[in-house]
């Protein structure tokens, strides 16, 4: 299988250099498209999802941005490399459990995935890390006309492009930005931000999309709506919305160095204490451990240079990347132990913390 | 949930959605964690028997009263792919992108509560709109056609049908590879 080929080759989400953002991890944007006269992927027959497939496939794999791309059909792929795809948000939970006439296609570097019918033909998707909304949607326009060049895709001039789900209709677009959060998380104002957020059209999900919880202080925060509004519009109106809660985060950082330093650092100290010398760990501890640590390196704790190593980290402690890097099926325990023993090798060589290099928390 | 609302008459001059007279009854119903909402006015409220909460959904009327009061929901069929509006209040999806134009009626009361707006402003894709660019040439050209035929001008009916014909060839949606 070339699952293998693609966690060991080199990609946007856990290799990118250019993840000098403090805040935003990474930022994706996805555009919903179908076939103009064709059911949609959850109305149409098996033969017809087939038929589908075949001329996305080809049309996708004809764009330059699919150059030795990874193509792969949802129905010969194991759980476990399926779960692995979920957590490098290359596919949706939806596609992973989705039945025949079902695949996806990755490019090179992991920053373009094309899901294929889900619950629309196309799922187009492109990631980049740190806040890149702009570039991110550039890229993702350019691609997405690469992709019509050989597609008809359903277009209506007064509802825009016309999906399964209403909800997706005019646009189709949906960006939105990864976003690390612990100094609100900490001082408990998450659920006034959820709030003022929502108010302005956005919406805040938890790492993995809907329903998982925010383990690591990692937010989704997206737009809500994609009719009415140019997709410049959306992603002016949602960047200015991602800039308040970054200084939100910023200033709930210096509330909390001012209040009480001491209290930040032991608690940073003592993730980096548990990182390196415990034996169990599960997934939620691990992440609220690494999510301790970055917020360190924001603080000057540690070298900003180790930020993108915890970002690889963030995924790599996901079940399926652990079984998968151990070979073999574990029961959750097992799984724990696997973990803590990964991120005690990881931690064994990492920077000392050195509380004193920037009292004020500013980098 | 279930909630009739008779407070916010006079800032929000909405029409009934059965009827088009202005609307004094508000209504916010919450399934499965969807909202719905619903104005009408004194009358279709009554008739509709709304101000009794007990076993009335606000989709069955929602779906009833975008497309025609008067007909029952299952009858409208999608021609294209076979959806009826029963699957969707069980989907939640539609079948086929025709399906936006069989349902028309269900859909656009549907839009102003969960949109931006209702007119698509964004990015237009060049095949679709040469498509429709054809597809009005093409509808003009089959006018002139039949009034050409009418009035016994057949030299124009001739010269017409040729061009009907090469706008048909472009019409041909072609994979480039």
């Amino acid at each position: 299988m070339t699952i293998s080929s693609l966690i060991d080759s080199p990609s946007e989400l856990t290799d990118s250099s250019s993840s000098k953002s403090a805040i935003v991890l990474m930022t994706r944007i996805r555009l919903a498209r179908n076939l103009a006269g064709q059911s949609f992927p959850g109305w149409a027959k098996p033969p017809q999802r087939e038929e589908i497939l075949e001329s996305c496939r080809a049309a996708v794999t004809a764009a330059p941005q699919m150059k030795r791309c990874f193509n792969l059909s949802v129905g010969e792929l194991s759980e476990l490399e399926k779960q692995i795809l979920v957590e490098r948000h290359l596919i949706s939970r939806e596609l992973s459990g989705s039945k025949a006439g079902a695949g996806v296609i990755i490019s090179k570097d992991q920053a373009f995935s094309v899901m294929m019918n889900e619950e629309d033909h196309l799922r187009i998707q492109v990631l980049r890390s740190g806040f890149q909304l702009k570039k991110a949607w550039n890229s993702i326009n350019d691609f997405d006309s690469a992709i019509e060049e050989h597609l008809d895709f359903a277009f209506s001039p007064t509802l825009g492009y016309l999906t399964a789900c209403p909800t997706n209709l005019g646009t189709g677009m949906r960006a939105s930005a990864m976003m690390h959060l612990p100094a609100l998380v900490i001082s408990s104002q998450m659920e006034k931000v959820v709030r003022a957020v929502n108010q302005l059209g956005m919406v805040v999900r938890g790492l993995f999309g809907e329903g998982s919880d925010a383990s690591g202080s990692i937010f989704q925060i997206s737009n809500q709506t994609t009719l009415g509004e140019s997709e410049d519009e959306i992603i002016k109106r949602l960047g200015s919305v991602l800039q308040s809660i970054i200084e939100h985060e910023m200033n709930a950082r210096d509330k909390l160095i001012e209040a009480d330093a001491g209290k930040v650092y032991d608690k940073v100290g003592r993730a980096y204490g548990i990182l390196q010398n415990s034996h169990l760990l599960s997934s939620s501890e691990a992440m609220n451990l690494l999510s301790l640590i970055r917020l360190g390196i924001d603080l000057g704790t540690f070298p900003d240079a180790n930020r993108s190593a915890i970002d690889r980290l963030f995924i790599e402690a996901q079940p399926g990347h652990l079984q998968h890097a151990q070979k073999g099926e574990f029961e959750p325990t097992q799984r724990d132990v696997l973990r803590a023993s990964r991120l005690r090798s990881e931690f064994a060589n990492f920077a000392r913390p050195d509380f004193n290099s920037n009292p004020n928390g500013k980098n | 949930m279930f909630r009739a609302d008779f407070s916010h008459t006079m800032a929000n001059p909405l029409k009934c959605d059965l009827c088009s007279k202005p609307a004094t009854v508000h209504l916010t119903q919450i399934v499965n964690n969807k909202v719905h909402k619903v104005d009408l006015c004194e009358s279709c409220a009554q008739a509709k028997g709304v101000t009794d909460p007990s076993g009335f959904s606000l989709a069955d009327l929602l779906l009833k009263a975008s497309v025609n009061p008067e007909q029952s929901s299952a009858g409208v069929r999608c021609e294209h792919c076979g959806f009826t509006q029963n699957d969707f209040k069980k989907h939640g999806r539609f079948g086929c992108p025709v399906c936006y134009e069989t349902f028309r009626g269900l859909v656009e009361p549907m839009l102003e509560n969960m949109h931006h707006g209702t007119t698509h402003a964004g990015k237009v894709p060049h095949r679709a709109l040469e498509r429709k660019t054809l597809y009005d040439r093409l509808t003009k050209l089959e006018l002139d056609l039949t009034e050409a035929i009418k009035s016994e001008r057949y030299e124009d009916a001739a010269r017409t049908r040729d061009e009907i014909n090469q706008v048909k060839q472009a019409f041909q949606p072609k994979l480039t590879r």
